[in-house]
């Protein structure tokens, strides 16, 4: 499927914005990724959509190699092939009345959507963001225009509350959504109670359940990130 | 009108386009996809007697033009594939498919393609000598005539269906371990499998690959498998599926002229999932283009 870029532009440092026009009846949640085919590279590159409507997507990137190096000098008017609606995505049906929407550096992106949803579904969610510093920081805004309660942490205390994302739970929340690094992960999982849905992050080849590239071990066996992931529950994990 | 089909070992395919194993899993993921039932067959992910998990990851890594992986065999045995895989299968794929069996021992391997000779689905039973992920077995048995010859004979032993037995490229000499296999009895025998090779992360000094070393595919390898596959059918008399980085349907006929009755597509599923699709539609075209008739009449067509 092929998307025109409307615009590429970085939000932070090596963090870009990229809209897309193209079709999205195939996104069914938040979470969900898409496989970018950046011309001169073999493999796909997965991106979890940030926000999408019926005309395209948003997505936010990080640069952390000569892939997505290529892609940050793409232009407004070129065209990318993707593959979109991948993986499973958050069940906004599966959680309690207030949840935590918990998202550390490039994770944050798909918590947008996740957030949007949540509000729809009539939840009253309290996001909390974590980065490493306040030149870091990206998408506070446009979480705050969302009217919802935003906790800030940041590593070097340079913004919000220093420390990390564990250091500033709330008392009164009975869910949690996560996206971010493995070990932001594996702090949230221990220091939240209630049930919760966490994204993983995992090299994949193909990104649609053929390669057997991204398997994870979990209580119930063997999963794919791509295909039963990226999102599991808390309870599936064997952290 | 031209003629796709072909005859691979008494079982006439529509086409000569097939799936490799490993990059297509049971196919479910596919027919999501597209209607699989227009391949000529496919290879089932490949399967062992007891479940595996498979390597630690990270297990795959980019390369220019291809990619490493090193999944390391993660099945879930050939009995849940003979109670679950097979029976789903049916609501999806009508074709007789490819089983792929990998082992660790002789008496393994006949355990694994015994239980799925005996499966109605199953048209052909491709025997992986030549898994280079997995410590201790696999390749082991690919790597000489001698242990090659061991495996053909105690598969075909056991088993009434054509056997194609999978080789290495990671040999010193691909043409004797090929003979080795069909005078062991084998059917037929596929290649190439992937070439071992590795990368190392630039910041942290270490190997990308859980696994260290893994198996290089895509279209990087396309023109060493052209030339085993060349070097083999001169050697041999028994069809050779020919697979290794094949992404068009020029490729596809390049193959067939070294000397393939059929061809697996292998990582190009993986990086464009309709790739089969598009390649049994350009065939056509292709052959027309080429004044190509009927690609039964190609196989071995540039060793004149």
């Amino acid at each position: 499927m092929l998307y025109q870029i409307i615009e590429n532009t970085p939000i932070a440092p090596g963090v870009f914005l990229l809209d897309l026009a193209g079709d999205t009846s195939m996104v069914k949640a938040p979470g969900q990724f898409c496989q970018i085919q950046i011309p001169g590279f073999y493999l796909r590159r997965p991106i979890s959509l940030c926000d999408w409507d019926e005309n395209g997507m948003t997505l936010i990137y990080k640069t952390v190699g000569q892939g997505t190096d290529a892609l940050s000098r793409m232009e407004t008017g070129d065209t990318l092939d993707i593959l979109n609606g991948l993986g499973n995505g958050y069940d906004v049906n599966a959680c309690g009345q207030r949840p935590l929407v918990i998202g550390g550096g490039v994770g944050v992106p798909p918590l947008y959507a996740l957030t949007k949803a949540l509000l729809a579904a009539g939840k009253t969610p309290t996001v909390i963001l974590g980065f490493n510093k306040e030149e870091e920081i990206f998408l506070m805004d446009s979480f705050e225009d969302l009217g919802v309660p935003v906790l800030l942490t940041t590593v070097d205390g340079s913004a919000g509350q220093k420390g990390f994302v564990t250091g500033t739970l709330p008392q009164d929340y009975d869910s949690f959504f996560a996206c971010g690094p493995l070990p932001m992960l594996k702090a949230v999982y221990k220091a939240c109670g209630t049930n919760g849905q966490l994204s993983l992050e995992e090299r994949m080849g193909c990104g649609f359940g053929a390669c057997m590239g991204c398997t994870v071990q979990t209580k119930d066996g063997p999963k794919r990130v791509c295909k039963e992931g990226p999102v599991f529950r808390k309870e599936e994990l064997a952290w | 009108m031209v003629n796709l089909s072909v005859n691979l070992c008494g079982l006439k395919l529509d086409n000569p386009v097939i799936p490799a194993s490993g990059c297509f899993g049971y196919g479910k993921e596919f027919a999501e996809y597209y209607d699989i039932n227009i391949l000529g067959s496919f290879s089932f992910k490949g399967t062992t007697l007891e479940p595996r998990f498979g390597n630690p990851t990270p297990r795959i890594a980019e390369t220019a033009s291809g990619m490493l992986n090193a999944v390391g065999l993660q099945n879930p045995g050939v009995n849940h594939v003979i109670t679950h895989e097979l029976p789903d299968m049916k609501a999806y794929f009508h074709k007789p498919v490819i089983a792929n069996v990998s082992g660790f021992s002789i008496g393994e391997y006949e355990k694994t393609c015994a239980l799925l000779d005996a499966q109605e689905q199953v048209g052909i039973i491709e025997v992986n000598i030549s898994c280079p992920n997995v410590h201790g077995g696999g390749m082991a048995f690919g790597v000489s005539p001698e242990s090659a010859a061991a495996v053909t004979k105690a598969v075909k032993a056991v088993t009434k269906k054509p056997v194609f037995i999978k080789l290495s490229p990671n040999v010193t000499d691909i043409v004797s371990i090929a003979k080795a296999c069909q005078d062991a009895g084998a059917d037929g025998l596929s290649l190439i499998n992937t070439l071992l090779g590795m990368r190392i992360d630039l910041k942290t000094r270490k190997p990308i690959l859980a696994n260290t070393m893994g198996g290089l595919s895509g279209p990087a390898v396309f023109p060493v498998a052209l030339r085993m596959v060349y070097q083999v059918c001169k050697a041999v008399s028994i069809p050779i599926m020919g697979m290794g980085g094949v992404s068009s349907a020029r490729d596809v006929i390049e193959m067939m002229l070294a000397g393939a009755t059929a061809v697996q597509i292998g990582a190009a599923n993986l990086v464009n999932p309709f790739i089969c699709k598009e390649i049994i539609e350009q065939l056509p075209e292709e052959m027309e283009r080429l004044g190509i008739n009927s690609l039964q009449e190609i196989i071995g067509g540039a060793h004149a």
